[in-house]
């Protein structure tokens, strides 16, 4: 019995109906949910403590935050969009829109670089106060999955030629887990966004 | 994974160091678990001639360590209250995140699963080896502390703030080896978890998984939902330490008569929280998987199936659920409030009834069997009576009327280390003889073996029943010097018994690592299924290849069909058509 014979790489099981690794990829997702939810609690559990709170849109710049919250919808978008051009057999088509998709994250990357600088140059630092201590957290580390998401989707792109001729449907699959975990950073900002700027 | 890749000769490095075989990565885990389980009871040797004599030198070791390659460590010769400090913290921490959890998850679910499931490998078995890796890692980091100024983390293995934030840059390494060793769990949960759901063998419905089997299976998901808020936890505490954050740093922090320069508004409390939702569960994580090595065991050699195989089952996801909802029966005496204490209370006492369940089947399937004492079983019957008394003791720390005078008492060390060494340790010993035939193809020496048990059994037992004597005498834990108060200094002779008896427990596990790596080349060579046992693991060629099966095998039976009717044999294997 050779290791070919782990089943279920391309096709879905019968019975759960999902590859190994869609499969695996939600729940990777449950501990990342587990991960930011350990965090939220702690935000709660500080905000609830303190004697007062600073307002979010006070401290943090409410339009590029808007602006940052509106790329990483449109990247999850092309991210869906390159998903279903493999789906459709379109290798080129899935090339434009997973680099339309990196491209899109360094995009929030670099407006963060802008928001975290002026944080910076007008010395608001973790260490300030609890609010930005959690703020540089929690964007931080939504910030480090953002870089581990287009290290690995570029990784994709750059590899997209042999993959595609070699194993289409791992690698359709491959794309699929890719896109989960994307959505999934796509929607931490989505619960960061109003809780750190507009509460 | 390219087409000929098995075809070809592998060389040793790629064959076994950076193997992707399920059984190799196993059997590193084993080893590398082992080793850490040895210097963790090193510490606790140190500990322990402190505890007997305090003060004094410790000969040979303190002049070897004390010469100053180890900085702040034992500088003087002795074991010093900072020295003391760094040893408890580092014992607890390298015993259950280095040793047993990588011993029972890491070794035995990474070998035994894929095995039992029918699979050929485990669904992921790269990300298998870079869990290996990323835990080895975390080790060595963990372990880097020692050599640094201040010397390893010394805040306990809760690592409590503010303690904690204001330790020496051990306690930075700390959590970065906690982070690694986190992420290492994790991967390693997401693909035993896949490979169980996905890769069971045609037929093997999940009502004939073998016990075992659904033991790593909650545990995997124990790990998958607990591990990652302590991870936040790390995150958070690190911030604290690195970037001047005071997460856990309530306002108005006075440290040696000078107001510290901190925001605050911290809650000291979070770290708590934070920490127990993960160790609690971690509770389970380290008692499943023994209680699955155990049920194996008992069946096979009882030679009768299993008493109530569902009730054992379903026994086992509940305690997987509960495990997370008992975390604040840690921290009674933190002043939580009243309705938190009552809320946990309940639900502590509601955990005891499932386990107490697992017990009771074990005992159960015991009764009229033929049984058969070989060592594995020794082991394996013994874990019954020491984790019922870890966890009948447990019961009046789960509740806030004696919780009171128990709590930071040798009570609560007597008690855990009850389930942790005698329970689960027992349980991993006998899962080592059990299994060592199908990993070697020899047996370990039964003679040695048998040894190696009754002097493990009495000598484990002299050493963490008088703790609990301690514990109802009032002897406070955590105390580097024992004698200091009245109440410690009229009991210190109970010390010096325990330190004895420790000690003689150390010299029988030589005798274990003796027999482990002689019975490699001398062992009894046994066949393909030496113990007569029905669980896919052992229809393999003895050891297995990589690969696993000959061809797939089909299951037709749940696993524990012992003594059938009307058969020549007294077992029925799962992929034996009847």
């Amino acid at each position: 019995m050779s290791l070919d014979l782990i089943k279920y790489i391309e096709e879905p099981h019968p019975l759960t109906g999902i590859t190994n690794s869609k499969l695996a990829m939600w729940l990777f997702l449950a501990t990342e949910v587990m991960l930011f939810g350990g965090l939220f609690s702690a935000y709660i559990i500080l905000r609830v403590g303190a004697p007062d709170w600073p307002h979010g849109s006070e401290y943090l710049n409410v339009p590029l935050a808007t602006a940052n919250t509106m790329v990483l919808i449109i990247s999850s978008v092309t991210m869906v969009m390159s998903w279903a051009s493999l789906a459709m057999k379109s290798l080129p088509k899935f090339k434009f829109y997973m680099t339309m998709t990196i491209l899109l994250a360094c995009v929030f990357l670099v407006i963060k670089y802008i928001e975290y600088s002026h944080k910076f140059h007008l010395e608001l630092y973790p260490s300030t106060n609890n609010f930005f201590g959690i703020y540089f957290t929690l964007t931080g580390l939504h910030g480090l999955h953002i870089i581990g998401g287009i290290l690995v989707n570029t990784y994709f792109l750059l590899t997209a030629n042999k993959s595609w001729a070699e194993h289409p449907k791992m690698f359709t699959g491959r794309i699929e887990a890719a896109g989960l975990y994307w959505h999934f950073v796509d929607l931490v900002w989505i619960f960061l966004f109003p809780v750190l700027y507009l509460l | 994974m390219s087409q000929d890749h098995h075809h070809q000769e592998l060389g040793f490095i790629q064959k076994y160091i950076f193997s992707v075989d399920h059984k190799v990565i196993g059997v590193q885990y084993g080893v590398t678990a082992l080793i850490f389980l040895f210097l963790g009871f090193c510490m606790m040797m140190l500990m322990r001639w402190q505890l007997a004599y305090p003060g004094e030198e410790v000969p040979i070791l303190g002049g070897l360590l004390g010469s100053g390659w180890l900085p702040d460590f034992m500088s003087a010769g002795d074991v010093d209250a900072s020295t003391y400090n760094t040893l408890g913290a580092m014992h607890g921490t390298v015993m259950i995140f280095l040793g047993v959890v990588p011993l029972g998850v890491g070794a035995f679910g990474n070998y035994l699963v894929p095995l039992q499931v029918g699979a050929p490998d485990m669904a992921f078995p790269k990300l298998n080896a870079a869990s290996y890796w990323t835990y080895f890692a975390g080790g060595v980091v963990m372990m880097l502390g020692f050599f640094m100024p201040g010397g390893a983390a010394n805040s306990g293995w809760t690592s409590y703030p503010p303690l904690s934030i204001f330790a020496s840059n051990g306690q930075t390494v700390w959590l970065v080896g906690m982070v690694l060793l986190i992420t290492s769990s994790l991967l390693g949960s997401v693909n035993i978890i896949v490979t169980i759901i996905q890769l069971r063998a045609p037929g093997l419905s999940f009502f004939k998984l073998p016990f075992f089997v659904w033991a790593q299976l909650v545990t995997s998901f124990i790990l998958l939902l607990a591990f990652p808020p302590l991870e936040a936890a790390g995150v958070l505490q690190l911030m604290d330490r690195v970037a001047g954050t005071s997460f856990f740093l309530p306002t108005g922090l006075v440290q040696s008569n000078m107001p510290l320069e901190i925001a605050g508004g911290g809650n000291s409390l979070l770290w708590q929280h934070l920490f127990w939702f993960l160790a609690h569960p971690e509770v389970y994580v380290l008692i499943l998987p023994a209680i699955g090595i155990v049920t194996e065991i008992v069946v096979n050699n009882t030679r009768k199936p299993l008493y109530g195989y569902k009730t054992l089952v379903y026994s086992g996801i509940f305690l997987g659920f509960m495990s997370f909802l008992v975390w604040a029966h840690h921290m009674f005496m933190t002043g939580m409030g009243e309705t938190m204490s009552d809320f946990f209370q309940v639900t502590t006492m509601i955990i005891s009834i499932p386990s107490v369940v697992v017990l009771t089947v074990l005992i159960i399937t015991l009764w009229g069997g033929s049984i058969r004492f070989n060592v594995p079983m020794l082991f394996a019957v013994a874990f019954l009576p020491m984790f019922a008394i870890g966890g009948l003791t447990g019961l009046p720390l789960g509740l806030t009327a004696s919780d009171i005078y128990f709590h930071d008492t040798y009570y609560v060390i007597g008690h855990f280390h009850y389930v942790v060494a005698p329970g689960t340790l027992f349980a991993l010993f006998a899962g080592i003889y059990y299994w060592y035939p199908k990993v070697v193809g020899r047996k370990m020496s039964s003679f040695w073996g048998k040894i190696h048990f009754w002097g493990s059994l009495i000598s484990i037992n002299l050493v963490f029943f008088p703790m609990l004597l301690q514990g109802i005498s009032g002897l406070n834990r955590r105390m580097y010097d024992p004698t200091f108060y009245e109440h410690g200094a009229s009991i210190q002779s109970l010390n010096v018994i325990i330190s004895y008896a420790a000690w003689a427990l150390g010299l029988v596990q030589l005798i274990f690592i003796l027999n482990f790596f002689l019975s490699i080349k001398f062992g009894k060579k046994v066949g393909d299924n030496p113990w007569q046992a029905t669980t896919l693991e052992w229809a393999t060629p003895t050891p297995p290849p990589h690969g696993n099966f000959l061809s797939e095998p089909t299951v037709y039976h749940g696993p524990y069909e012992y003594s059938v009717p009307g058969r020549t044999e007294d077992y029925l294997p799962q992929h034996v058509q009847a």
